[in-house]
């Protein structure tokens, strides 16, 4: 393991996705509803995001599969769920419900925070808000009662 | 060229990042997930976790220098309705393990049954947000 690769690496990274969100149209909300927006004024564009992207993390992966680790870190940390649960599909619900009403996702929320446009924060800072809020409704003792939609860990 | 091909490359960027984060240092680019992280204790993935987020935060100013112009930016909503929008990111894509790059680029690419079924259940979500917003907010 090579700390300071590994920060290199992942300063490049987050550079390289924020100049890719900025190209793409993904920091634009009115553009995000838009895509959303299918029985209305459908603007199919960022679909190209999507397929852009997926491509080519697809080959990532598929090299990856070749390798025994990755360059700067012993081994892959590879989420290796495969169980379809209810907090997966509710949390995507509420995911879904924020971004239509908002246009924003995490990625291109954090990286507009550099434009220092207030409704950005505002939007960030309720986000790691709502962040916060899962973390004590999950935790073990949190709260004093037993969570209603924890999943078991 | 049209809004296609810049939205093209953009996505070749955004996978080029997540090959870089998964070949060099094994991790999986899932902002949700590297945002949520940084409220943990720090350990030897921290300072990486941060690195990472400072890069994006520093995407569209580099954007800018680059091609003379800020990425365009059209806020619709209301400060209460992106208060409201913002904890139901967060909370939700932390119930849900991930968000549209974690689920998305990375989910989708490795073809992970639970990234299938997250990204169209969020964005089945987000058609039926819109559809209503737009019939109850005009």
């Amino acid at each position: 393991m090579r700390p300071a690769a590994q920060i290199l690496t992942a300063l490049a990274a987050g550079l390289t996705f924020g100049l890719g969100l900025a190209l793409s149209g993904m920091l634009d909300p009115a553009r995000v509803r838009g895509f959303l927006d299918v029985t209305g004024a459908w603007d199919p564009s960022l679909a190209f995001v999507l397929a852009g992207a997926v491509s080519v993390s697809a080959l990532g992966y598929a090299v990856s599969r070749r390798l025994r680790a990755p360059a700067f870190e012993s081994r892959f940390a590879i989420p290796s769920g495969r169980r379809i649960d209810r907090p997966l599909v509710l949390g995507a619900v509420l995911f879904g419900a924020g971004w239509g009403l908002s246009g924003f996702c995490p990625g291109p929320a954090v990286a507009a925070l550099s434009t220092g446009l207030v409704p950005v924060a505002v939007f960030v800072a309720a986000m790691l808000a709502g962040m916060a809020l899962h973390r004590l409704a999950t935790r073990p003792s949190g709260l004093g009662s037993a969570p209603t939609s924890a999943p078991a860990r | 060229m049209g809004p296609y091909l810049p939205s093209l490359a953009g996505g070749v960027l955004i996978g080029l990042s997540a090959v870089m984060l998964l070949l060099l240092n094994g991790r999986i680019a899932g902002v949700s997930g590297l945002v949520a992280g940084l409220g943990r204790r720090p350990d030897r993935r921290w300072l990486a976790d941060l690195a990472f987020v400072a890069g994006l935060i520093l995407g569209p100013p580099a954007f800018a220098a680059l091609s003379g112009h800020w990425p365009e930016m059209r806020i619709v909503a209301s400060l209460p309705v992106l208060a409201l929008a913002g904890l139901l990111v967060g909370f939700g894509t932390r119930l849900g393990s991930g968000c549209t790059s974690g689920h998305g680029v990375c989910g989708l690419a490795r073809l992970s049954p639970r990234s299938i079924v997250a990204v169209l259940t969020f964005l089945a979500s987000g058609v039926v947000t819109v559809f209503l917003a737009r019939g109850l907010l005009g």
